[in-house]
This record gives structure tokens, sequence and C-alpha cells, in this order.
């Protein structure tokens, strides 16, 4: 089901893309500079919201491939288990932990913020398509 | 600045409480969005402003001037946005929910569960 | 470094995000839901026993020093009403497995209620007023969804109202928040009440303490912004409900007696002047709401109401002995009431109505169903050797002692009006002979044995909770006189967060 204007269709090819490469560039950025998961994943869900609105409910659960409510629920798994590991070192819940793995630095706030980021993501597009979901099925 | 933030807030709490006090569910919610936006002013207000100054270290290291912003209202601020985000959208749904089953947009005529 | 603190909020979570994941196994969720809730019972009979023996159990969330980072603190009270949080967490849990339809669970049941468990054992931790703020949502939030689950009329109506001022309360705390932060620059709540002693202007503070006073009130149902609890509490499911009046309002209790034992303890005459024909009037206009409903929830939730008037006192009369009358009341409120909650559970499924009017008979049918009700009944009415009478004896006597002779008259006069809401409920209920059986008794479907005993044994186990409050009173007693003396002793609370100050 189409909705979109030729305008919006036009442009929301090309700015889906992008929203998506810069809500990834936020969230890596975000540990020293402004940015962060919950800003990044506003930004995708708007990215997602606006393929919404152009291409319908449906087309957007098939882009998305996994149901938003498992980004919840994953995202929560993740922000949770990010504070066991100080746990295991014999620290106070939620101190930050550095790993490097293959000259990368992967620590314990990158999991939390990859966590907030499919939360926002999951919950915003939850809410999102059960109105859109909901306006259809009263017309 | 600060007497102008006062009266600014001020006016926003003082709208905020009249359009809760209406009868329509519509002007309700407008009325709680603006009161939490009216308490955020007024952390921000409160806790001091500074011009100029952001709480960053810079990249080479360099200490920090005298005066630099408190960053923690900052902090509270964007929290207490992200709640009432997250709080006002669910009332937003409640109340869409709320006129489908109830059909009415008049406080008046939700009186079934007082008495 | 004690993981005992920060476990109580952690375990919620972590089940919570797990039945969030398996969201589409119901029988996942149901095993989670029992598991996570056992295991929280299990971590706050640890932080029990470990706040037993060291008075005060601290960690830095993030390994961020006080006053700089988010510290939680758990005290006697804390670790009071954290096991108490679990006990009911546990019992609402078991008692959901059979009542819960498959249509609540599909809509996010189990995780809404983790989430709801998380926020109130985060606020009971929480040495940060910031975090307290933080907390208070998080739990807000789990209810407004656990309250709209099922979506009928009343549930919209109520919950609107519900909405609207706890959403005004969390604005006027917030504001709070920022004045005081404005005043002493700081959110450990330990170096709040550090600073607040010199801070020169009383009045801001006592302009602040007032805020605070107005915003919690609300939370705890005070008079006289009380009237969203009954509009509210009887319209979700029954397991909901008694989590609701187990726990919500207590919490707001709790906030009130940490922020006014720890931090506005300056000018107790007036603010706790306040407090104190706050309590008188939320006692009198909760009873009074009773006696005047004939529906089985409504009477428990504007019983709720007049409870926390009791609980009010305690913290409005400030002495050592008041005080643990008031952390008695609570104990022995949250067990007696969400049995009530669950037992007007029960009766609905047996007879498919909450009007007293049209119940009738029960005692007759299910002898045992009626002895469950008189325990925490009877309890709440404060008839010994039950939990309450304690409760209400040592408040009584703090009262006569503090030489407050009206507060004493309405607490007794209240105590009576109690016993005749519950003599009615008894009577209409569970004595009087059912109006026209057949009709009644067709439209409800017949509940399996399995299912009823899951409903019964929640209700069993608190139950004797509150046999054994009211046996052992000494044990309690004890426990609430080490919390009551922790609260006076503000001092130690600071040493304990921020180490002994030169």
């Amino acid at each position: 089901m189409k909705t979109g204007t030729l305008i919006l269709t036009v442009a929301a090819q090309m700015l889906v893309p992008l929203q998506i490469l810069f809500s990834l560039f936020l969230l890596l950025r975000g540990h020293d500079e402004p940015g962060g998961g919950f800003i990044a994943g506003l930004v995708v869900a708007g990215a997602f919201a606006l393929h919404q609105f152009v291409n319908g409910p449906e087309a957007t659960r098939r882009l998305l491939r996994v149901d938003p409510r498992d980004c919840i629920g994953i995202g929560l798994l993740l922000g949770v288990g990010s504070a066991f590991p100080a746990w295991w070192q014999g620290e106070a819940f939620l101190t930050a932990q550095w790993w490097d793995v293959l000259g990368f630095k992967l620590s314990t706030p990158l999991i939390f913020d990859i966590g907030v980021y499919l939360v926002v993501l999951g919950s915003v597009l939850t809410a999102v398509i059960t109105l859109t979901e909901v306006d259809k099925d009263e017309a | 600045m600060e007497p102008i933030m006062a009266v600014v807030i001020g006016v926003i709490y003082a709208s905020a409480i009249y359009m809760m006090l209406r009868r329509s569910i519509v002007k309700l919610v407008i009325g709680l969005i603006l009161i939490s936006n009216a308490a955020n002013l007024l952390i921000f207000t409160v806790a001091g402003m500074t011009r100029d100054a952001p709480p960053l270290i810079p990249m080479n290291g360099d200490p920090l001037g005298d005066v630099v912003a408190d960053p923690l209202p900052q902090a509270l601020v964007l929290t207490a946005i992200v709640i009432a985000f997250g709080v006002l959208s669910f009332a937003v749904v409640l109340i869409r929910r709320a006129y489908q089953i109830v059909r009415v947009d008049d406080l008046d005529q939700m009186k079934d569960t007082d008495t | 470094m004690s993981p005992e603190v920060a476990l109580p909020i952690l375990i919620p979570l972590t089940a919570g995000a797990l039945s969030m994941a398996f969201w589409r196994s119901r029988m996942m969720q149901r095993l989670i839901g029992v598991a996570g809730t056992a295991a929280l019972l299990a971590t706050s009979l640890w932080l029990f026993a470990s706040v037993q023996e060291q008075g005060h159990v601290i960690m830095n969330a993030g390994g961020w020093a006080a006053p700089f980072g988010i510290t939680l603190v758990a005290d006697h009270l804390s670790a009071i009403m954290v096991l108490l949080t679990g006990i009911i967490g546990f019992a609402v849990a078991v008692y959901s497995l059979p009542t819960i339809g498959r249509g609540h669970e599909t809509f996010g049941y189990y995780p809404l209620l983790h989430l709801l468990l998380a926020g109130v054992a985060g606020a009971f931790l929480t040495g940060d007023i910031f975090n307290l703020y933080v907390w208070f949502e998080v739990m807000l939030l789990a209810s407004f969804a656990l309250l709209i689950l099922g979506g009928e009329r009343a549930q919209m109506e109520g919950a609107i109202k519900y909405v609207t001022l706890n959403l005004l309360s969390s604005v006027i705390f917030l504001s709070a928040i920022g004045l005081l932060y404005g005043l002493v620059g700081t959110l450990n709540m330990a170096d709040i009440a550090r600073r607040v002693a010199l801070v020169e202007d009383n009045t801001l503070i006592d302009i602040v303490a007032v805020m605070f006073m107005i915003s919690f009130g609300i939370k705890a149902a005070a008079f006289p912004l009380f009237f969203w609890l009954p509009a509210a509490y009887h319209t979700p499911p029954v397991a909901v409900s008694a989590l609701f009046a187990g726990l919500l309002t207590k919490v707001g209790v709790y906030a009130l007696f940490r922020v006014f034992t720890l931090i506005f303890n300056q000018s107790v005459d007036f603010t706790h002047e306040i407090l104190l024909w706050g309590a008188a009037l939320t006692m009198l206009t909760g009873v009074l709401g009773a006696a005047a409903q004939f529906e089985f929830r409504r009477i428990l939730s504007f019983h709720i109401v007049s409870q926390i008037g009791y609980m009010l006192m305690g913290l409005a009369l400030f002495t050592p002995l008041a005080l643990v009358g008031g952390v008695f009341y609570i104990l022995h409120h949250i067990i007696v009431k969400t049995n009530l909650f669950l037992i007007s559970g029960i009766v609905y499924r047996l007879k498919g109505t909450h009007d007293l009017k049209k119940l009738g008979g029960v005692y007759k049918a299910w002898p045992l169903l009626g002895v469950l009700f008189l325990i925490p009944a009877l309890s709440l009415a404060g008839v010994p050797p039950l939990s309450g009478f304690f409760a209400k004896f040592v408040l009584i006597r703090a009262s006569i002692e503090a030489g407050e002779i009206t507060i004493t008259v309405i607490a007794l006069l209240v105590g009576l009006l109690t016993l005749y809401s519950m003599t009615k409920i008894w009577a209409e209920v569970f004595w009087k002979k059912a109006p026209d059986e057949d009709s009644a008794a067709k439209r409800v479907a017949p509940v399996s044995q399995r299912h009823l005993w899951l409903m019964i044994l929640p209700i069993v186990g608190l139950a004797a909770c509150t046999v054994f409050i009211g046996l052992n009173g000494q044990l309690l007693y004890d426990v609430a006189e080490a919390s009551a003396a922790q609260l006076l002793d503000p001092q130690g609370y600071i040493d304990a967060v921020l180490g002994e100050q030169p």
C-alpha cells in the first residue's frame, strides 16, 4: 500500500539510508562527544517512521526484518547486562570495563548505548506502527 | 536574564494550569506538556545560567577556565525531558484510547468511577 | 562492594528484559515471572540480613564516589521495605498465574510487573534525590500501563485521573528538586542534609519542604489530593490492584519518611504540624468514604487512604515511639491490604460480582475463605493479637505521650469505623444469604481446583505473615525500633554515606 506523494517518495529513498548511517555515526561518537544511544535511536526511529509514511507499515516491518518488540527485549537485555561485568571484576555495578578486541576498544558503556539505541528504536516504532494500524482499522 | 526567565516560567506554569483546568481532555494534555517544560526551564534557571564556557575539557588537554557552566542541571534537564517524552507519549496514547472507548472529549462526562 | 544493595533493582530489570525478549512464549513469561520474583525475595532477605549486621549497606554505582555519583543506600527502613516488596511481588506473581488472562499476558503484563517492582525497589534504595525522581517515573510508567491493560471504560476514566494527578505530583517534585539544587548545589541526599543546615534563609527551605510534602502527599494519597486512588484502584485486574494497593502509595509514604527525617528536620513545628493535620483529615475522609461505599474493592481502596493517615501520623508526631509505630504500621499494612485485595479477587471469581448487595453466602459455601478473610480484616481494624493491634497500640500510645489528644481521639474513632467497614463486608459477602442464588451462580464459569489452590496459596502465605507478626510482635517491634532510631539520627546516615567528616 503506497501512501506517499511523489516528492515524499523520492526524498525518502535518499533520506532513509542517510538517516540510518547518521544514527550509527551518532551512536559511535557518543562516548566522548555529543551523541549517544538515545539520540541515535531517535534518529533511526525517525528514518523508519519516514519509510512507513511512504510505504505503509507492512513494508516497514519487512524492511526491519525483526519485530520492534524484539528490539526492545534485546536492547533491555544488553542494557541491563552491561551492569554485570563489573561485578565479576569485584567492582561496583555499572563500573566501566574496557577490553581490547583485535585493536578495537570495546567497553560496557558501548554495550549500554547499543542497548538504549535498540530500546528507543523498538519502542518508538511499536508506538508509531500501532497507531497507524489502528487508524487503518477504523477507516 | 534571570528576571526575564522567572517571568516566562511563571507565565508557562500559569497557562499550563489554566489548560489543565479546562474540560477538554486534549487541553488537559497540552497543559501537561506545558507544565513539564516549565519545570525543566525552572531547573535550568535556578541552577544558574552561565554564558560561553561549556564544561568540556578539549582534546588537547587544556585545563578548564575559572568560570564554566555547571553540567549537572543540564544532565537533569536532559533526563527529565526523556522521562517527560515517555510519559507524555503514553498519555497521548491513553487519551486516544479513552476517546475511542468513551466517545466524548469532556471530562465532566467521565464520572463513572466517582461517587 | 556489596552486591546485595543493587541486586533487588537489577534482578527485576533483568527479569523484565528477559520476559520482554521472550514475549512470544506465555510459558516462558510465567516461568520468569515466578522465578524472577522469587529471586527478588531471596536477595531482599540477603539485604535484610546484611543490614541487620552492618547498619548501613552502601554501594556507589559505577564506582563514582559520593556525593558525585549515584549512591545506593540501604538502612533498616529501606531493607524492610525491599523485603516487603519481595514478599508482595512473589505473592502477586503466583496469584497472577491463574487470574491474568491471555490477552493481558500478550500485552506485556509480566514485563510491566517486573518494571514496576524494579521502580519500587529503586525508590527504596536510592540515596540520590534525582534518582528517586527517576525511579518514581519508572514505577509510574509501569503502573499507567498496567492500569489500562484490558481497556474497559471504567479503566480509562480512572486512568485519566490517575495519570493527571500523578504527573502533576511528579512536576511539583521535579520543580522542588530544581529549587533545592539551586539552594544547596548537590543531589546526594546525605550531602543535601549536611548543607541544608548551613543555608541561612530558613523560609526558602520551608517552601521547598512544603513542595516536597505536596508532591509525596499526592503519591501517598493523603488529604486533600487522594481522590485519584478510589477512582482508579478498583478498575484493573485484581492482581494489579493488589500490587498497587500494597506498594505504590507506600513509596510516597517512604519518601515522606525519608525526606522529613533526613533533610527537612529544621522547623519541625511548622512542617510536621501540617503533616499532623493532613494525617488526621486523611484518616477521617478515607474511613468516611469507605462507609458510604457498597463495592468490595472500593471499600478497600478508601481504606488505603485512611490507613495512610495512620502512617503519616507516626511521622508527624516525630517522637521515637511514634516513628516506631509508623514503621510498624507500614510493615503490617502492606501485607494485610494486598491480602484483602487478593481475597476480593477470589470472591469475584466465585461469584462474578464486586457489588456487596449481590453477594452473599460465601461462608456457607467456602468456610476456609471466610476464615482467611477474617485474619487480615480483623488485623486491619486492630483486633488483638493480630499485627494491626500492635501497630495501632504503639501509635496511640505515642500520641497520648506527645499530648496530642485530638489526634488520639480521631485515630481511635477511625479504628472503630474500620471495624464497622470490615463487619459490613463480612456480613454482606460471607454471612448473609445469597440473593437469588440460581441467577448469579449460572453466569460464572466454574473454577478448576488447581486454579483455586494457586489463588489461595498466596493468601494463606500472607495471612501467615500477619499472624506471625501478631504473635512475634516483639521481634518486629525491635526491627521497627532500629529503623526509627536510624531515622532520628540523620548524622549517622550522613557519616555512613560520605564517610566520617572532620
